[in-house]
């Protein structure tokens, strides 16, 4: 058998994808031996030239991290779509839009706006702002897809004791320290297990934090936050709704930040997916 | 100065990009290394709660996200007003250690060793990892991946992930450590000290006993006069988590020392039309555009402009090492960007006998882990990163939300220098009109000396930039585009 071709790029990414590969430490010998890399930015002098002339589906499989936050990111997605027989949208970024999908909450004038003329270590008495100018995509870029990870939750695979109880209180990690052995959302920390894939093997409960849900929507589930609303609503002050004086509106005070807290990863890919501006 | 605007673009080839202007001899007038895109960071993280910033900062960086963790969660606990327990910062400085193990091992083998050890004019084919590999053999190439993957797993120890960590919070941190997990460091620490002993060898045999190399670092076209800075201890020396800033002159006299609260008293950035990224200069000494000496307020930071604004390295054989670096390049502070290569493997001894003795430190496992939180109110946070000093800062509100958000990151710190690196770079390289593909790899030295990571300046773009580099005639006219990426 020939040996498989292999492409690597990244878009509005961190680099901890790029990492991640890396990550496989000596079992990535073993997929060089299986794979030939033919184009991977970060550590290949491959131009974009060369990837243009490739025939059509020259690779086997790209694998694509980062959003798509510019006209660039755009162009790059359809010609590596193009270029390969399969391609792999890695990471939450890729997938869902990311940490970078919170900027939806907020738009090109307004960032501009804190980071070149409100920050308070920046002089700029000229009100001076960038101005390279970057195009926002418009349009679907969503072909047959399926994802490729583990069908489970990451409450499968989190070793903590589960008792079904009802939360009437939510806590902030902050005030707070868990009992490393029971269940979070039990416990009252907002962990977005129930409403995530896993296939981490809960590393972050294991370091005693809550999952912040950066494996994306559960196998099946349209979108993670409404999922995770939904699995909230079933343990959330039910029990305690029929005792005289508890206030439920108060309990959702506690609830702060909700786009942050439900839509951290996935904000860009969920069904209202940015500000509106009017 | 002239400045020079870049049209707007509206597809980008790479993540960085170089634009090279020539005047009516076909010299070089001018360079500029172009950031061409935001993420927004400080915008979207106002309404965040406070404790999911260490989380979501790391995000800005996948390569650093542990400085970026320790930056935040430090400033979570000056705005909480909350100081760590012992064993909590303890453990934070040897996650950080980590970090530095594995960051310094992938730059120099991973990025730069390519140019010393493959060489600098070998086929651009060649010129990566996999070249590198080829050049020292599967079984020092195992002990570099070996190596690398130990900082990972020290790091991962704490941080249940090692690319985005979750184990700070406010006044502690989330998960200590069992007998089994310190004893586990300890060996992995004790092997990386061997390890990067043999990495100074090999720079040692590469690179100082081959007369061009040398003559390369010495080289005019690689020197610039700056300002460094970086955190020390009481004693004067490195220290990746905690201490002063301290800013050292031309001279290597200390100029200034502060305490991280004050930065804003010390610090400053510039902003230019043609790119996102802001450009930090020290604030007494002031903006003066793209130049080096005591009357400009641009600084170095990461391993050489800690290494100079230091005395030295708390640990022995790094401090020997130190010693070492300064008596063969001639005393300090050293201004050759090229020595920065250097003086990161003398970092990596360092982190790894650091290391060593924090997981040998009988308080290590101790379960005293947090200490609880007082009111949110505003706090600064400073840790070194691998590529420098690392500025975070915000405001909440009385329920712990985030209101403001200043971030000041290290390849922000030394972007002014490395473009400044570069122009020099170009300008001893490109005479009458002669443009060759050499060009673009003796360049990309200069800037990758730095170890730049672009998606720290911007809070936008990862890592080693591939590059475009376009040269223009005095006419403004394209003439040439050099490309890779």
């Amino acid at each position: 058998m020939s040996k498989l071709k292999f492409g690597f790029y990244w878009a509005a990414s961190c680099g901890g994808c790029e990492i991640a590969v890396l990550d496989m430490d000596e079992d990535l010998l073993e997929v060089l031996d299986v794979a030939d890399v033919v184009f991977w930015p970060v550590a290949m002098d491959i131009k974009y030239k060369d990837v243009e002339a490739m025939e059509d589906g020259y690779m086997d499989v790209v694998f694509f991290n980062g959003a798509v936050r510019n006209s660039e990111q755009e162009h790059l997605a359809k010609l590596l779509r193009k270029k390969a027989k399969y391609m792999v949208a890695f990471g939450s970024c890729a997938y869902t839009g990311g940490i970078p999908g919170l900027a939806n909450v907020s738009n090109r004038e307004e960032i501009f706006d804190v980071v070149y003329l409100k920050s308070p270590s920046t002089v700029n008495p000229k009100k001076i702002v960038p101005r390279t100018e970057v195009e926002v995509p418009e349009g679907e870029l969503t072909l047959p897809v399926s994802v490729r990870a583990p069908e489970l939750s990451v409450c499968d695979e989190c070793p903590r004791k589960k008792e079904n109880k009802q939360i009437t209180e939510i806590k902030r990690i902050v005030d707070h320290t868990p009992d490393p052995d029971k269940c979070l959302l039990e416990q009252g920390f907002i962990c977005m297990g129930p409403a995530t894939r896993g296939g981490c093997g809960a590393r972050c409960i294991n370091a005693n934090m809550p999952c912040t849900g950066c494996g994306g929507p559960c196998p099946g589930a349209i979108e993670q936050g409404s999922a995770m609303i939904s699995a909230l609503s079933t343990i959330l002050g039910l029990a305690a709704e029929k005792e005289e004086g508890f206030d439920f509106e108060e309990l959702l005070t506690q609830l702060k930040d909700p786009v942050g807290t439900f839509y951290k990863y996935s904000l860009a890919g969920s069904i209202i997916n940015r500000k509106v501006k009017r | 100065m002239k400045i020079v605007t870049i049209d707007p673009i509206t597809r980008l080839e790479g993540h960085g990009k170089i634009e090279i202007f020539l005047n009516e001899d076909g010299n070089v007038e001018n360079a500029y290394l172009q950031i061409p895109e935001l993420r927004g960071f400080e915008r979207f993280c106002e309404g965040r709660k406070a404790e999911d910033m260490p989380i979501i900062t790391p995000r800005i960086c996948g390569v650093c996200p542990v400085a970026h963790h320790l930056a935040s969660t430090k400033t979570l606990d000056a705005a909480y007003g909350v100081e760590p327990t012992e064993t909590a910062s303890k453990l934070r400085e040897l996650m950080n250690c980590g970090y530095f193990i594995y960051d310094h091992t992938l730059h120099f083998y991973f990025l730069a060793a390519p140019d010393f050890v493959v060489g600098p004019d070998a086929p651009p084919s060649e010129r990566n990892i996999f070249g590198v590999l080829k050049k020292v053999g599967l079984d020092v190439g195992r002990e570099i991946i070996k190596h690398r993957a130990y900082g990972q797993r020290i790091t991962e120890t704490f941080g249940g992930k090692a690319t985005h960590p979750t184990c700070g919070i406010p006044g502690g941190i989330s998960k200590g450590l069992n007998d089994e997990e310190r004893q586990s460091i300890e060996d992995m620490a004790r092997s990386s000290v061997e390890f990067a002993k043999f990495s100074l060898g090999i720079f040692n045999d590469v690179v100082l006993s081959n007369q061009d190399y040398v003559d390369l670092i010495l080289s005019d076209s690689y020197q610039l006069k700056t300002y460094n800075m970086g955190l020390v201890d009481d004693n004067n020396h490195v220290n990746f988590y905690g201490g002063d800033i301290r800013v050292t002159d031309q001279q290597g006299k200390e100029y200034v020392k502060f305490g991280e609260q004050d930065y804003l008293d010390h610090v400053c950035e510039h902003v230019e039309p043609w790119t996102y990224s802001k450009f930090t200069y020290l604030k007494d000494v002031g903006w003066d555009g793209f130049t080096d000496g005591p009357r400009s307020g641009v600084f170095r930071v990461g391993p050489l402009g800690r290494l100079n604004a230091a005395d030295g390295m708390a640990t022995p054989q790094a401090d020997e090492e130190y010693k070492r670096m300064y008596k063969t390049l001639g005393g300090r502070p050293i201004q050759s960007t090229l020595a920065f290569h250097w003086a990161r493997l003398v970092e990596l001894l360092y982190a790894a006998e650091r290391a060593v003795e924090l997981a040998t430190d009988p308080g290590i496992t101790s379960t005293d882990l947090r200490n609880p939180v007082g009111e949110p109110g505003e706090g600064v946070g400073v840790v070194e990163a691998a590529r420098g000093t690392l500025i975070h800062h915000y405001k909440l509100d009385q329920e712990g939300i985030i209101k403001k958000v200043n971030l000041v990151v290290a390849t922000t710190m030394n972007y002014a220098d490395i473009c400044m690196s570069i122009r020099d770079a170009a300008k001893g390289l490109i005479k009458d009109n002669n443009v060759n593909e050499g060009l673009l790899n003796m360049v990309e030295m200069a800037f990758r000396a730095y170890d730049p990571c672009f998606g720290c300046s911007t809070h936008t773009l990862p890592g080693q930039a591939p590059l475009k580099v376009n040269i223009y005639d005095y006419r403004k006219r394209l003439i040439e585009t050099v490309q890779r990426g």
